[in-house]
């Protein structure tokens, strides 16, 4: 009897619940609901609309159909932009993680101090998006800066690094490489996962250390190194406020990022039509880049629950 | 020999981690040395770690501030908004997780999608129709456009977060309360979000961090220098009065830091866990 009452009480529960659970459960999502149908997905319809207008804050929108798009790749600062992106992300990215997986290994020998040096090693990527550091940066490599008398001292270069067409971009690429501490703690993390067994079957084969990093650690770590290289290029490709605090996109736009120009044209010429095109070809880029990774990760990604590949 | 060896490894090792330590807190030790620098010598002795005389008097005098605004307002702002940010993701970013994570309704699975997406999708892309909208309702040149997000659910990121963190709590814990007369409200406050409590933590610390850094949404949206943030102030600063007194501003500078270092020190595991865990920047 007890028994009996317990099944339907459960049931009338089981029933209770998914019947009410349509109206609290809408009702629990709400703020984020709101939120993405009124700035994110409203917005991202109006940026399309936008994009093939000449809209500019001032006149209202005007439909120029696909000119923004075909003026975009006749536009130099457009390409140099492009261009100026792709190379800071692909220089920026790998030595970024190599830096850090570099570092990680070193770290996971266990030595002493090794929690202390990885914390320390990890505040430059708590500060390094902030305008204090930009301003630190912006002097220490600028006329007269700490860095540019080191390097004259040591007969290097003499002219400023932020002041030269060749080399402001690597004053940069620099500052995202100071900030390798963050893939560093995910690849220690990383390290620690893989089973100590397969070292201990690999010494007793007599495999050398080396061996043992091509065979072991490092398809072990490839899932990490694939999130890694996703979120680190997605964020260099969207790369502001260093770029336009610290070299404002020049000289020359050697350092004109692409989100710099974006910025310029929506917000100081107001050319938002312009712009919102802009913004679907990164979005487009992006998602193109994604995608690239996502269908190579198959050939080189090693997931160890499919117990290989 | 297996001895000199491991001490030879030992000595490579440190020397090496170090080294590669003096790098990395030379920028920020340089920042704070010079904060305190007589003015002539952030050029004439700019590699130097130690000030030849320590120029207190800096802080203060970058503290007034300039164009008759001083930092205390900037840091008030920022220190408003970045309040208002965190507390209202902690609450409303935990009770959407709640509903993703443990009620069942309609289309959740392609809602869930849609949040997954936003969590890569470039901000550029948002930017100029949600600016086109608060210019229109007249919220340009107010923090309410810098508000809003923090009040629906915050950075999708931290809702996801959130969400894989109450996947991971027990379900026998809702069933027990719900047998006991629990409500699902009920069941979000007394069961979920006290368990959940070491993710908010790590939310908010993140949250706390990016809201503080924040340079790009206030460059829009807040004209007025009564408004400014800290990070605003500071560009302004550096464009204006930053050739002449490079102490003042990197004082400012330092001050700007001083938050951050300080959540570091005390926080650190903390950090150091959300980012090996969920990969947060």
């Amino acid at each position: 009897m007890t028994k009996r009452k317990n099944v339907t009480a459960s049931l009338t529960l089981e029933s209770a619940r998914t019947k009410h659970d349509n109206w609290s459960g809408f009702l629990s999502i709400s703020p984020w609901l709101i939120g993405f149908i009124l700035l994110i997905l409203g917005p991202m319809i109006a940026s399309l609309y936008l994009s093939f207008t000449d809209y500019n804050l001032l006149s209202s929108p005007n439909w120029v159909g696909l000119e923004n798009y075909r003026n975009l790749f006749s536009d130099a600062r457009f390409l140099k932009s492009l261009e100026v992106t792709f190379k800071f992300v692909f220089i920026s990215v790998p030595l970024k993680l190599i830096f850090a997986l570099a570092l990680a290994m070193l770290f996971n020998t266990g030595r002493k101090g090794s929690s202390f040096f990885s914390a320390v090693y990890y505040i430059p990527s708590i500060i390094g998006g902030s305008v204090a550091i930009a301003v630190v940066w912006k002097q220490l490599f600028g006329r007269q800066g700490a860095i540019t008398q080191i390097l004259s001292a040591l007969n290097i270069t003499d002219t400023n690094l932020i002041g030269n067409p060749n080399t402001a971009l690597f004053v940069l690429i620099l500052l995202v490489i100071w900030q390798f501490g963050s893939p560093m703690i995910i690849f220690l993390a990383g390290l620690r996962q893989v089973p100590a067994e397969l070292y201990e079957a690999a010494s007793v084969d007599g495999a050398s250390k080396i061996r043992q990093f091509f065979s072991i650690t490092l398809p072990m770590l490839t899932p990490v190194i694939f999130f890694n290289l996703v979120m680190q290029t997605i964020s260099g490709f969207m790369t502001f406020t260093q770029s336009y605090l610290i070299t404002g996109g020049g000289p020359l736009d050697e350092t004109l990022f692409y989100a710099v120009y974006l910025y310029e044209t929506a917000f100081e010429y107001l050319r938002m039509g312009y712009a919102s095109a802009m913004a679907w070809v990164l979005l487009i880029v992006i998602a193109a880049i994604t995608f690239l990774f996502f269908l190579t990760s198959k050939y080189w990604v090693f997931y160890q629950s499919e117990g290989g590949r | 020999m297996a001895k000199n060896r491991r001490l030879l490894g030992d000595i490579v090792f440190y020397a090496f981690v170090i080294g590669i330590g003096i790098v990395m807190i030379y920028p920020i030790l340089w920042m704070i040395a010079s904060s305190l620098k007589p003015a002539a010598e952030v050029f004439n002795n700019a590699i130097s770690l130690w000030p030849s005389e320590f120029v207190w008097e800096n802080y203060p005098s970058g503290w007034a501030g300039f164009g008759g605004i001083g930092f205390a307002t900037y840091f008030k702002n920022s220190i408003i908004i970045t309040t208002i940010v965190v507390i209202g993701t902690l609450l409303t970013g935990s009770i959407v997780a709640y509903g993703f994570a443990r009620l069942e309704f309609k289309m959740r699975n392609i809602l869930f999608a849609c949040l997954m997406a936003t969590i890569m999708l470039p901000v550029q892309i948002t930017l100029i129709p949600q600016y086109i909208i608060f210019n229109n309702i007249g919220w340009v040149n107010t923090f309410y456009p810098l508000l809003l997000p923090g009040l629906m659910g915050g950075q999708p990121f931290f809702i996801f977060l959130l969400i894989q963190f109450i996947r991971g709590i027990p379900r026998e814990l809702d069933e027990a309360a719900i047998v006991d007369g629990c409500s699902k409200l009920g069941i979000y406050w007394r069961i979920i979000l006290p368990l959940l409590k070491p993710a908010l933590v790590t939310v908010a610390l993140f949250c706390f961090m990016w809201t503080w850094d924040d340079f790009l949404a206030p460059l829009i949206y807040l004209n007025d220098a009564s408004l400014h943030t800290v990070t605003i102030a500071l560009r302004n600063f550096m464009d204006t009065q930053g050739s002449t007194s490079w102490g003042p501003l990197l004082a400012m500078s330092s001050l700007s830091l001083f938050p951050q270092l300080l959540i570091f020190a005390f926080f650190q595991k903390y950090l150091v866990e959300g980012i090996a865990t969920t990969g947060l920047k």
